[in-house]
């Protein structure tokens, strides 16, 4: 085991997977000279060199673009947007070209992409820098889109999807970089598509992805302390495709599931996961599932109003009191 | 150049034309559905830009692809069959007339999101630079694409990295119904590309063989010297509109027929004739030669059948 923080987790995978593979590139605004605006980067561009690791203009579906053509004649590019906000301007490229090809072209072409994007709100950044998209992609068929909530996830997850020969959308957050944890010595990639249970418990499922994932933990904690209330916590890792067996199998046996995700509710991966488990544990239900969500606004600037519409560990435990009571 | 290599140019206008005539009828006969963009009219530009290509070197362009496959090498059959939506068609019948594609002849696809292949023409030529191959990428496109934020970018990036490609504008004078004049503040589309992007542009006939492989020549040679992107603006003409759903009204009759006076067909056999003896047999052999081809086509088109519902799933990822 060694400790680091989930960005240097981040970048050691990069590493090790630049080692493993000589086609595997990175390129992306600021991502080499300048080492990234997160520093997820650091070091690669000397340790890789210039036609490896190169910086790009600000222009975020070229980017993709370029990651698209660049694995369609054999490389396996690992481009980085900025930020998730900027996959916006992107998203014709992601989703109406990389993620359609394969498809529409008869099966003739692998494209081997993993498209990374730090997202996420809680930093004063307002409405434009501080989207979660991941339910967008989860939407997108051709695509496949995770989310790490963990340090050894980091890398385990970044790993299997530089290696994956499918377009990935790798959501990082930003509130989880400085995030610290153990990283087991294998060098081990995890498998998209399976789900975690990070905490056993007998009353109540809460399911989460991403930073939610560490506020779901606390609450868990705090309802064992407070309450005596035994929560499982189910990390979801993978939301294109997740892991509806493990998720419905939890629920069985807790009888109740609280959702928590950070963007707004509507059409989101909170409805999927509730529309499923109706459809697959219905009879197992001792309460309606409920969804802890983002407020259904563009996000504030003011720091108290952009905090209440991000959920936090207390809103976990207030959803699973009302919902216990 | 060689009269055999003549003739052949000559069958491949005859084919190209020849195969877009065939869509129609099957289209107007209801056996095509969606959007079918013809090529009639604009065939000296893609095979001039062609013509001095590698079998390895790749293309890539937009919706209105029928010729770039054929031209490939590309098996008529296949692609009708494709149009028909049948299983035996190049992509299954899951593309249709605007995505035709065939990895093996090394076309990399017929996009139908205006200027969205631009960047993916980058990405292959990185891709064949940090392999070190000498392989080049030719992108085909329309006016209307010029206008897309996208472009832009790929053009700008392409010329910074000094990437492998051979931009080939084709000049058809209107995006859908919308002339240049009308569309784009610079109407010269090769100064809008290479004074912005700091790349050679040049303009071409589209309407003339022999003026698009020479000025496509010196790009390809360019692009495989390591030397960077060029850009081709082909000036040339559409004979039907923008796609078989369009009646073109929004061009005047004296317009269409100016064009057609400069037909790239009948300018070639003159030429060939000029240079060398060539009777008219020897050409309608070749006009025969087509029709037969077309007709097997249609017909291989016509036996076939979409692939079965159960395979609905397949081709969306690999395992």
């Amino acid at each position: 085991m060694s400790h680091m923080t989930y960005r240097e987790a981040l970048n050691l995978a990069l590493r090790e997977e630049m080692e493993r593979d000589p086609a595997v590139i990175v390129f992306g605004e600021d991502v080499a000279e300048y080492e990234g605006s997160f520093k997820v980067t650091r070091g690669l561009l000397k340790q890789f060199g210039p036609s490896r690791v190169f910086d790009t203009p600000i222009s975020e579906a070229a980017i993709v673009g370029l990651a698209t053509g660049a694995a369609m004649a054999g490389l396996r590019p690992v481009p980085e947007l900025m930020t998730v906000n900027f996959a916006f301007v992107a998203m014709d490229q992601i989703c109406n070209h990389l993620a359609v090809m394969r498809y529409m072209f008869g099966g003739q072409v692998a494209l081997p992409v993993t498209i990374r994007m730090p997202g996420g709100g809680g930093h004063q950044l307002a409405a434009q820098h501080s989207h979660s998209l991941e339910h967008v992609f989860a939407h997108t068929p051709g695509l496949k889109a995770v989310y790490p909530a963990t340090v050894a996830d980091a890398r385990a997850l970044l790993k299997a999807a530089v290696r994956d020969d499918n377009p990935v959308v790798f959501l990082e957050h930003e509130g989880l970089y400085g995030l610290k944890g153990e990283v087991p010595e294998e060098a081990e990639p995890a498998t998209i598509g399976e789900a975690a249970v990070l905490r056993r418990g007998r009353d109540v499922s809460l399911v989460a992805y991403g930073a939610m994932t560490q506020a779901a933990l606390a609450a868990a904690g705090a309802l064992e302390k407070e309450d005596g209330v035994s929560a499982e916590v189910v990390d979801l890792r993978s939301l294109r495709p997740w892991d509806r067996d493990l998720v419905a199998e939890s629920v069985a046996g807790t009888h109740r599931a609280v959702i928590v995700e950070e963007p707004p509710p509507v059409c989101g991966v909170g409805a999927e996961v509730v529309a499923t488990l109706c459809e697959m544990v219905f009879d197992r239900l001792d309460a309606p599932p409920v969804r802890v969500s983002g407020a259904d606004v563009p996000m504030p600037y003011a720091r108290e109003l952009e905090q209440s519409c991000i959920p936090h560990a207390a809103d976990v435990v207030a959803a699973v009191r009302r919902m216990m009571g | 150049m060689k009269k055999d290599d003549l003739l052949r140019v000559y069958y491949l206008m005859r084919l190209v034309r020849g195969f877009e005539t065939r869509a129609a009828e099957q289209y107007t006969r209801g056996r095509i559905g969606g959007f079918c963009h013809l090529y009639s009219g604009e065939e000296a530009v893609a095979i001039g830009a062609l013509w001095h290509l590698r079998k390895d070197d790749y293309v890539i362009g937009s919706y209105r692809d029928h010729a770039y496959y054929l031209l490939r090498g590309g098996d008529p059959g296949r692609a009708m069959a494709e149009l028909f939506g049948h299983a035996d068609g190049i992509c299954k019948g899951k593309g249709g007339s605007m995505h035709f594609f065939d990895r093996t002849l090394h076309f990399y696809g017929g996009y139908a999101i205006v200027g969205g292949m631009c960047p993916i023409a980058a990405g292959m030529a990185l891709a064949a630079r940090t392999r070190g191959e000498d392989r080049v990428v030719l992108c085909f496109f329309g006016d209307g694409a010029t206008n897309q934020g996208v472009y832009h970018e790929a053009l700008n990036m392409a010329s910074l990295l000094k990437l492998p490609v051979v931009w080939v504008c084709e000049n058809n004078l209107y995006a859908i119904g919308t002339s240049v004049q009308r569309s784009s503040a610079q109407e010269s589309l090769s100064r809008k590309a290479g004074e912005a992007y700091n790349m050679p542009a040049w303009v071409a006939d589209g309407m003339d063989f022999f003026k698009m492989q020479s000025v496509a020549e010196r790009a390809i040679k360019r692009a495989r010297a390591g030397e960077g992107p060029s850009f081709i603006e082909a000036r040339c003409y559409r004979y039907q509109g923008h796609s078989m759903s369009d009646p073109g009204t929004y061009r005047g009759k004296q317009e269409i027929e100016h064009w057609r006076k400069r037909d790239p067909i009948p300018k070639l056999k003159a030429a060939i004739r000029g240079d060398f003896d060539a009777p008219e047999a020897e050409f309608e052999a070749i006009d025969r030669r087509v029709r037969e081809e077309l007709d097997r086509a249609v017909a291989t088109a016509e036996a076939g059948r979409e692939l079965p519902r159960e395979r609905l799933y397949e081709d969306l990822y690999v395992d």
